[in-house]
């Protein structure tokens, strides 16, 4: 190290860091530790009719979609602690991902293509989110109904809970279920995205 | 808790680069910052949450550095392009230039202790290995290019700033 030229080293030091060169930087170590296959969740933020959507996903597959309303830090901090911290802002890991969504929000999609990862969802729920994309397109079923479909009718309660926390709304339509009387029920990212995309499917 | 890795990306990217170029020149750095970057993710999940992750990104980026040197040395590369020049336009983050600017008027003993020991994060008798003299007559002259700051840096902040990097 003794032959560093401290005269660089000021220079260097003086010279600001301009944000594209760090923006450039970020793109090579997206790209090194995806070859290397050190990213666990890989994400990006993309802008929809519903506002801005929060994607994440593993090697598995698409793991969360996130609404602006559940603060897309803290949904970052606590995937960081229930799958790895080895998070990182990767888009083009989900470009298939974000052209699915956005032909969706443009009427020119009505089943989603994407592996899934469900991972973050055991048991019941779980069970409750593999049956949601039963529901088609534009249709709607009560929670009621979505207990008979997964064979256990007396467990309207615990469908509601694994509509409330579906990991990936929008993808997996559980804005499709419905209060037996018609009325909304709950919605993950606030009634008014569920009513949008009521509307939406309602519209194509 | 730990926090997501991006978010030590983007609290620490631009540090890191800074300590790549005063080891290495700006040529190099980005290779040096990669290298860091990739080496701190791999070894990430086993990092203690208490660690002080700016200083365990500084170890590892001077690790790195030295990698490059060396490698440099065995294979000299031409540079083909010129690099482009830093815009002057303002740009966030970067406010502390007129800080290091300050730090490149000082007599040189003191600004390559200031250098290696606030950027760098390195030891008295790291740095005093490389100044040559001993471990005293470094933390001397970086006590002293402090000083000389602190009359010549405007606002007191310069102070924090350089202690902060001090932490480790």
């Amino acid at each position: 190290m003794n032959e560093i030229r401290d005269d660089d080293a000021i220079t260097a030091l003086a010279a600001p860091i301009a944000p594209d060169a760090l923006a450039e930087l970020h793109r090579r170590l997206e790209a090194a530790a995806q070859s290397e296959g050190l990213i666990d969740v890989a994400y990006r933020v993309i802008d929809s009719p519903i506002g801005r959507l929060l994607l994440a996903s593993t090697p598995k597959g698409l793991v969360r979609v996130a609404f602006a309303n559940e603060d897309h830090d803290k949904v970052l901090e606590s995937l960081a602690v229930k799958l790895s911290p080895r998070i990182l802002r990767a888009p083009k890991q989900l470009d298939a991902a974000a052209r699915e969504l956005d032909e969706y929000f443009e009427h020119r999609r009505r089943t989603f293509d994407l592996a899934l990862d469900l991972s973050l969802s055991k048991g019941f729920r779980q069970l409750v989110q593999r049956h949601l994309p039963d529901i088609g397109y534009g249709q709607t079923r009560s929670y009621k109904e979505m207990a008979e479909m997964v064979g256990n009718p007396k467990a309207v309660r615990a469908v509601g809970t694994a509509c409330a926390t579906n990991p990936l709304p929008v993808v997996v339509p559980c804005h499709r279920v419905l209060r037996t009387d018609g009325s909304l029920g709950g919605y993950i990212g606030g009634l008014d995205a569920k009513t949008a995309l009521l509307e939406l499917e309602k519209a194509a | 808790m730990k926090q997501p890795f991006e978010t030590v990306v983007a609290l620490h990217g631009a540090t890191v680069l800074r300590v790549c170029r005063s080891l290495l020149g700006i040529h190099d750095a980005d290779d040096a910052w990669s290298e860091t970057f990739l080496a701190a993710m791999r070894a990430y999940p086993d990092l203690p949450d208490t660690a002080n992750v700016e200083a365990w990104l500084v170890t590892i980026a001077r690790r790195k550095a030295i990698d490059v040197h060396r490698s440099a040395k065995r294979d000299p590369l031409p540079v083909d392009e010129l690099p482009d020049a830093p815009t002057t336009l303002g740009i966030p983050g970067a406010n502390d230039t007129d800080l290091w600017e300050a730090v490149g008027r000082l007599p040189e003993k003191q600004r390559r202790s200031i250098t290696f020991r606030y950027l760098a994060g390195m030891s008295y008798a790291e740095i005093a290995a490389i100044l040559g003299g001993t471990v005293d007559a470094a933390r001397r002259a970086s006590a002293d290019g402090l000083k000389n700051l602190r009359r010549t840096y405007p606002g007191a902040q310069g102070q924090s700033e350089l202690a902060k990097g001090a932490r480790s």
